[in-house]
């Protein structure tokens, strides 16, 4: 019986490539607070992941410029760019600028749990492996 | 790895603040200059802030639902006020003009210490956003040790 190690990890690589690509969109956002006109984006997670569910695929990072390089994307992927959205915003100001720092900054830290929480589940697979291959040695 | 963008994109916002807290501190520094004249007289100065968007100079990128997520921030230019000074009477003055008025700067200084703080806030908006990501990379390295 042969293993593959990227059946075995499951879509938590996947899973923290999209969790550090919205922290990109949030870093994004809150560094143009200030910007005149500028409207605050995220990616829409729940979609994402539902989509990724039901088609059976695995969740693409989204390319943010040519240099990107993307992991052997498999044809089944699904895009995070048509989960990019716009933010409504709650209250809206003079300058047409939908940052709201606060709720970025939530946002941002509630990201940050979610990406160490994939990063410990991956430390227990991989401790998983070690117990197996050692035989708890 | 879009983590090492959040690099440029918190940079980027950390120097258009710092501008933004360079154009302060020149405005409060020049609140109580005066001049002969009102067109030489000191005008408060304000930086533009622009999203800038790496993606957008790719070719075929233009669509705005297919833009890219990194928006860093770029101050366009450096724009001053044109609301006149104010002039005084103060013909003791050796700035006065020959009615003996000097001009002062247009300067509104409790208008410049709440830009302060928003700058300074702003600021450590960017810094947290930066160590959090450091911290989550240095983790990624370690995983699996």
């Amino acid at each position: 019986m042969s293993l593959d190690l990227n059946t075995y990890l499951g879509v938590e690589p996947d899973a923290l490539k999209v969790y550090s690509q919205r922290a990109e969109v949030l870093a994004a956002n809150l560094a143009n607070a200030d910007t005149p006109g500028y409207q605050a984006r995220d990616i829409d997670f729940q979609a994402a992941l539902a989509a990724a569910g039901s088609q059976g695929g695995t969740l693409q990072p989204v390319t943010t410029s040519p240099q990107d390089v993307t992991a052997g994307s498999s044809s089944g992927g699904i895009s995070t760019e048509q989960f990019l959205k716009y933010r409504i915003p709650l209250a809206p100001s003079l300058d047409g600028n939908t940052v709201d720092s606060q709720m970025e900054e939530s946002q941002f830290a509630q990201n940050t749990v979610r990406f160490q929480a994939i990063l410990t589940f991956l430390n227990n697979r991989f401790s998983e492996l070690t117990t197996a291959i050692t035989g708890g040695q | 790895m879009a983590l090492f963008n959040i690099f440029n994109i918190a940079g980027s916002g950390m120097s258009a603040e710092s501008v933004r807290l360079n154009t302060v501190a020149s405005n409060l520094a020049n609140a109580d200059s005066v001049s002969g004249s009102a067109a030489t007289a000191y005008k408060a100065r304000y930086p533009v802030f622009q999203a800038l968007q790496a993606s957008l100079m790719s070719p075929g990128a233009a669509d705005p639902a297919t833009r890219g997520a990194d928006a860093a921030v770029q101050v366009s230019g450096i724009v001053q006020t044109t609301a006149p000074g104010t002039p005084h009477y103060e013909p003791g003055n050796p700035l006065a003009d020959a009615n003996g008025y000097v001009y002062s700067s247009n300067v509104n200084v409790v208008e410049q210490m709440a830009d302060m703080i928003s700058a300074s806030r702003s600021y450590q908006n960017n810094v947290e956003v930066l160590e959090t990501s450091k911290q989550l990379m240095l983790d990624t390295l370690k995983l699996g040790s």
